[in-house]
């Protein structure tokens, strides 16, 4: 598939600890295309933002990529000399931070940390670049970008940061932006601002966009598909559609199951019984066994992938098969 | 000392395991013990009383290490400009130099500890005017605070003990009541004041016991410094006098011959001046890692 | 504070047997004793001498008859520039140095400077001095050991930095001082920087694909400068405080050994008119200090205008 601006296959990325090494990844294939926003769904600890970390190439010490090929419009990014990864990194792939508060340096001004961007990667005159940033910052909604520019971050709203972030990612037309959560930590109305100004941008440019979060309805807003990791691995994948209606996987069906909704009034929200297994002691077999109301003996043994279609599966013993909705929300 | 096998888990079998699983600070409390017994025995071990008129002559003056004494011994590191045995006068002067700062360090945790719990015990206005006062002290450097106060008092032995304290009671204080007002918001002293126990019992037994490992951390680190600090002030002529002789004041004597290549006579004080402070410094890091509660697994 | 250290001066000892030979007669004694004033009663000399130093007057010095504020500014050049050089020396040493033990902790050199930096500690300063003399001047004969060289003046600032031999006369002393800050400067940076790497905005810049060189030397560094500035602002006054042992060793002609020779000839009014200089300058340092921190933290600077 020649559109694919990002093939994943078998990506492990392992951190070693004292106890032993913990495979924070574990075999994550995904890809995504031009103009195509995939949403990277889990909850926290579940290997969604080291998924991206590992794509950028910036997995620190003590946690390096252990096995597995990322390819990025063709060229593999695993072994890539640190200067050609830096050559891409924020020219051709951007990231956006969870935290507005914690992601601009603070006593930095906004125009020194959106000129050292461009002029990272090409070289231009400062007038012209200073030009560029005004016009991305109008792009993402920043009203007086002129203005702006001459500020520091602490004098920014939370939301108004989240927008300059998001602006010295696309300031190089990226192929492949990587948003970890870039919403979670502002408000709702902002939040829905924010998806909207994102999601116009990548229609825009073409430039295709990984959107990790732990919520499934922010991913339902902005994503054409969907990928569900638990513990490293990704449990099920497809498109907004599928995987929203006909969801195949207890977990994904426990996720779905806790966000409330206008359509469940009255119903008590649904949890998913237990916590994030420590990645270090993983029962044996399927990852979500224990805190699955479906399992049996069965599930001792690893699920192998269920293949519907190349971008429709789900690796379950028991999945919820769809189209059956009234067992999928009983 | 008691030894402890590691495999009884009592608290100080672990306090001794994990002081001792580092080697550096084991080496350092070695040390540290070995500098201590050498100068405790001094009188019976050194060839020489270095203050025995009649034991000193002025023709054994700067001579160098291994030279022969006109009594028959070796003079291991040589000797003084006026006849003495250096190696002598080293453990002589490390008892002067170990006794003024382990005093002064103690009559200063003695002062610290009790003012300390009283502003933290007290509070209000007696507390914020004592943390005033100690904030105002430690904002100056204890080297000037103590040079200040020589300047006041003169020199000699009580004035430089006094100064001494003077310089670290503010530390012991900090440190006591910042551990005091933790340990007076818990469960077990609300418990005991229901009790009617009276306030001194709940500071001494309740309290004061929960402050030790702090104490004794500020303890060795002040120490070192204060042993530092009087060789500083004998060395400028401002501490101990000659009939004290230190290290400081050895160092210092040595001094005058240093242009003229002696070199030992100021080396080899300063030898065993540094390997003190440093041995006391290893075993302080190595107790604050130790006794240091957030670090413990 | 004044009260303490005039009352304190004059139970030490009586300046005037040191002043007159021994074989003069009461006469001559009571001229000179008249002469200082210590005649009069001590609180007619204490409020004399509060009146004074309101209009800036801390008495004159017994031993050279001049003014104790003349004598002691006349001095204060020489430990100035001891002190700033020395700042300057821990800066340069310190800084990359902790830098680097920061951003490779595990390597085998990070962990010979950490150990080193805790040998700076307990080093004592004045011990060495004298080795660095027995070393560079005496064994080697590198250095001159003691006294400030030639001084020329620049841009209205007469220093021994301008000249050759001035240099080689400072390097020894500044280096002496330096090194207790050394120390600091390392630890300082060291731990700004393993904290810092952590920070969002490090790998936020990473991500932007900047070079180690700018994401380490503007944006790590920036932000790393204001806790050690603010800790060296503060230490500057130690520096002055220490140098008092560095201009003994070294025999510079500072305001430290000014002291020292003070306190030991019992002059009193310029031990006093030091330690008010001492005082001052430490209000001044802090003073200085809150103005460059609010210069290099962006967000302090905010706060100040909101005011």
């Amino acid at each position: 598939m020649t559109d694919k601006v990002l093939v994943t296959k078998d990506l492990e990325t392992v951190f070693s600890m004292r106890d032993g090494d913990a495979k924070a990844v574990n075999g994550v294939s995904l890809s995504v295309g031009r103009g195509e926003v995939l949403g990277l769904v889990g909850e926290s600890g579940s290997g969604k933002s080291v998924t991206g970390f590992s794509i950028i190439g910036l997995v620190d010490a003590p946690g390096r990529i252990a096995k597995g090929s990322i390819k990025f419009q063709g060229t593999e990014l695993v072994g890539m000399s640190e200067n050609d990864l830096r050559a891409l990194r924020g020219n051709r792939i951007a990231m956006i931070f969870q935290d507005p508060m914690m992601t601009l340096n603070p006593v930095l001004r906004i125009d020194t940390q959106m000129l050292e961007a461009i002029l990272a990667h090409r070289k231009m005159p400062r007038a012209q670049a200073l030009a560029r940033c005004r016009d991305v910052l109008n792009l993402v909604g920043i009203a007086a970008p002129e203005e702006r520019l001459k500020t520091y971050p602490h004098e920014l709203s939370g939301g108004m940061r989240q927008r300059v972030a998001i602006a010295i990612a696309f300031l190089n037309e990226p192929d492949l932006i990587i948003a970890d959560e870039p919403t979670t930590a502002l408000d709702v109305t902002i939040q829905a601002q924010i998806i909207h100004e994102a999601q116009k941008l990548c229609r825009l440019t073409g430039t295709a966009m990984i959107w990790i979060t732990h919520d499934l309805a922010v991913v339902a807003g902005i994503a054409d598909r969907i990928a569900v990791m638990y513990a490293g691995r990704i449990v099920e994948q497809g498109t907004v559609d599928e995987v929203i209606d006909t969801p195949a996987h207890p977990y994904t069906v426990g996720l779905l199951g806790s966000v409330p909704s206008a359509n469940k009034r009255g119903v008590p929200l649904r949890q998913i019984p237990g916590m994030t297994p420590n990645i270090l002691s993983l029962p044996v077999g399927c990852p979500f066994r224990e805190r699955c109301s479906r399992a049996d003996e069965m599930c001792q043994v690893e699920p192998s992938r269920h293949v519907v279609r190349e971008d429709r599966d789900w690796f379950c013993h028991h999945p919820h098969i769809a189209p059956d909705t009234s067992e999928a929300t009983q | 000392m008691k030894t402890v096998s590691p495999k009884e888990e009592t608290p100080f079998g672990r306090f001794v395991s994990d002081f001792f699983a580092n080697k550096v600070a084991t080496f350092g409390f070695l040390l540290l013990i070995l500098i201590i017994v050498l100068a405790v025995l001094a009188p019976w071990i050194t060839p020489q009383n270095p203050y025995d008129l009649k034991q000193v002559t002025v023709m054994d003056s700067s001579m160098p290490p291994g030279s022969e004494a006109l009594a028959g011994y070796t003079m291991l590191i040589g000797s003084d400009g006026v006849g003495r045995d250096l190696f002598s006068g080293i453990l002589y002067g490390l008892r002067i130099s170990l006794t003024v700062g382990i005093m002064s360090g103690v009559i200063a945790m003695i002062l610290g500890i009790s003012v300390g719990l009283t502003a933290a015990y007290v509070g209000g206005r007696t507390d914020s005017l004592i943390m005033r006062l100690v904030d105002l002290q430690l904002s100056f450097p204890s080297a000037l605070i103590a040079l200040m106060l020589i300047a006041i008092l003169g020199k000699g032995v009580d004035n430089i003990i006094l100064a001494l304290v003077i310089v670290q009671w503010a530390y012991y204080a900090r440190t006591v009541r910042g551990t005091a007002i933790v340990e007076r918001g818990k469960e077990y002293v609300e418990a005991a004041a229901c009790l009617g126990l009276p306030h001194r019992r709940i500071l001494f037994r309740h309290i004061l016991p929960n402050c030790i490992a702090p104490i004794i951390v500020v303890g060795t680190v002040q120490t070192a410094h204060a042993i530092g600090l009087e060789a500083t002030l004998s060395f400028l002529g401002i501490g101990l006098p000659q009939s004290e002789p230190s290290l400081g004041v050895l160092i210092a004597n040595g001094s005058q011959y240093l242009l003229s290549g002696k070199y030992w006579i100021s080396v080899f004080p300063g030898v065993a001046l540094l390997l003190t402070v440093v041995s006391i410094n290893l075993v302080g890091d190595q107790l604050r890692d130790v006794l240091n509660p957030r670090l413990q697994k | 504070m004044s009260v303490l250290v005039f009352f304190g001066l004059n139970i030490i000892g009586d300046p005037v047997y040191m002043l007159v030979s021994p074989d003069a007669d009461q006469e001559d004694i009571d001229r000179v004793i008249r002469n200082l004033g210590l005649d009069r009663p001590i609180l007619e000399q204490y409020v004399l001498f509060v009146k004074g130093a309101l209009q800036g007057d801390l008495g004159n010095s017994f031993i050279f008859g001049e003014s104790a504020l003349g004598l002691i500014s006349r001095h204060m050049g020489a430990t100035l520039e001891l002190a700033f050089t020395a700042l300057f020396l821990a800066i340069a040493i310190g800084i990359p140095l902790g830098l680097y033990a920061g951003l490779y902790p595990n390597r085998m050199s990070s962990r010979v400077i950490m150990t080193s930096s805790i040998l700076g500690f307990s080093l004592p300063t004045f011990w060495v001095g004298l080795m660095m003399i027995l070393i560079f001047s005496v064994q080697l004969g590198w250095l001159p050991s003691t006294g400030r060289g030639d001084t020329a003046t620049f841009l209205g600032i007469t220093s021994s930095i301008f000249t050759l031999n001035g240099l080689s006369h400072l390097i020894l002393p500044a280096a002496n001082l330096a090194l207790l800050k050394v120390s600091l400067v390392i630890r300082l940076t060291r731990a700004g920087t393993r904290e810092g790497m952590q920070q969002d905005y490090i790998k936020f810049a990473r991500a932007k694909g900047l070079s180690t060189t700018r994401v380490v030397g503007v944006h790590l560094l920036k932000n790393i400068l204001i806790p050690i500035v603010t800790v060296l602002g503060l230490e500057f006054g130690s520096l002055i405080a220490f140098s008092v042992v560095t201009e003994t060793i070294f025999a510079w002609p500072g305001m430290g050994r000014l002291l020292i020779e003070s306190i030991l000839q019992l002059d009193r009014p310029v031990v006093v008119a030091y330690l008010m200089i001492i005082v001052a300058l430490f209000v001044v340092i802090n003073l200085l200090v809150d103005v460059v921190y609010s210069i290099l933290d962006p967000r302090v600077r905010l706060k100040e205008q909101g005011k």
